[in-house]
């Protein structure tokens, strides 16, 4: 972590990620034509938690940061997805 | 005073960094808490969120999507001409993050004097003599996307300032570290809207 060079990515990577994500919109924008019912909205979020997670990764460069910054980053997530969890019990089960 | 008084900038690009994620973690929260409002309500009236989703303008979500996700592109690419010392490059590249995010704002500008136009707007009468879902629907997507829209607008100050530090010299090979935290919030930017897109545009 000291004094090490920083992590250089170079711009093809950044080229082939737009890529990727813009494929993946285009997935999602096009599943909506298909009358999917209640599975629509669980690949729309599935294909937008790969989104977020590229980005993450790749642009955020949280691939290259210290393990205490990948664990921090996944804990929020983490503790946000159980925040929805519990809450939709408390609604369901009332 | 002596003559041997030696000033030691405390710099550490680690806890800069550091400090900027744990922003960015209350950042999250804070839309968190929408979605999450977001998540209830359209377990409740399910049928009026796909009645008033059909309402919005997907193709203009889509170019939005497309301006956002380009743009994070071009942000990431100005990082690494900043470490190669490219500094026309990274100028060049900032600029079209800035350019990109204005195309943004202005898509946005349409859409919602579109909407305004048939009397949608918070508190309007329209909107009061919609079945409650749509209400609400309508109530979190103007707070969501307006609350986005105030994101943008603040990244976009912030690429202007590194604009203008790239072309004094002061972000340069060896001190960039506030191009790295301007990046990472216009990331974070991006990474709302990709939640905020499927859930407005694409649950109808």
């Amino acid at each position: 972590m000291k004094n090490k060079e920083s992590h250089i990515t170079g711009y093809p990577t950044y080229a082939y990620v737009l890529i990727i994500l813009l494929a993946l919109t285009t997935i999602s924008v096009a599943a909506t034509g298909y009358h999917l019912g209640a599975y629509t909205v669980a690949l729309a979020l599935l294909i937008a938690s790969i989104k977020v997670a590229t980005v993450i990764s790749y642009f955020m460069h949280l691939r290259s940061e210290s393990l205490f910054l990948k664990v921090a980053v996944s804990g929020v997530f983490l503790i946000f997805t159980l925040v929805i969890i519990i809450t939709f019990f408390d609604y369901l089960f009332r | 005073m002596t003559d041997h008084t030696v000033h030691t900038e405390h710099f550490d690009k680690e806890a800069g960094k550091l400090g900027m994620w744990i922003f960015l973690f209350t950042e999250m929260f804070l839309f968190g808490g929408l979605f999450l409002v977001y998540a209830v309500m359209r377990a409740q009236y399910s049928e009026d969120f796909h009645t008033a989703a059909e309402e919005l303008n997907t193709f203009i979500g889509t170019m939005n999507t497309v301006f956002l996700l380009t743009s994070s592109m071009t942000v990431a690419m100005s990082i690494t001409a900043i470490q190669r010392n490219e500094r026309r490059l990274a100028l060049f590249l900032v600029s079209l993050t800035l350019l990109l995010a204005m195309l943004f704002m202005v898509d946005k500008y349409f859409e919602w004097s579109h909407e305004f136009e048939y009397g949608v707007y918070p508190g309007s009468d329209v909107l009061k003599n919609m079945p409650h879902g749509e209400l609400l629907f309508f109530g979190l997507y103007f707070m969501m996307t307006g609350l986005h829209a105030l994101h943008v607008f603040v990244g976009m100050i912030l690429l202007t300032i590194n604009f203008i530090r790239i072309r004094k010299g002061s972000i340069n090979q060896e001190n960039f570290l506030l191009l790295e935290n301007s990046g990472l919030y216009w990331h974070l930017v991006d990474l709302i809207w990709i939640f905020l897109f499927p859930l407005l545009y694409l649950v109808s």
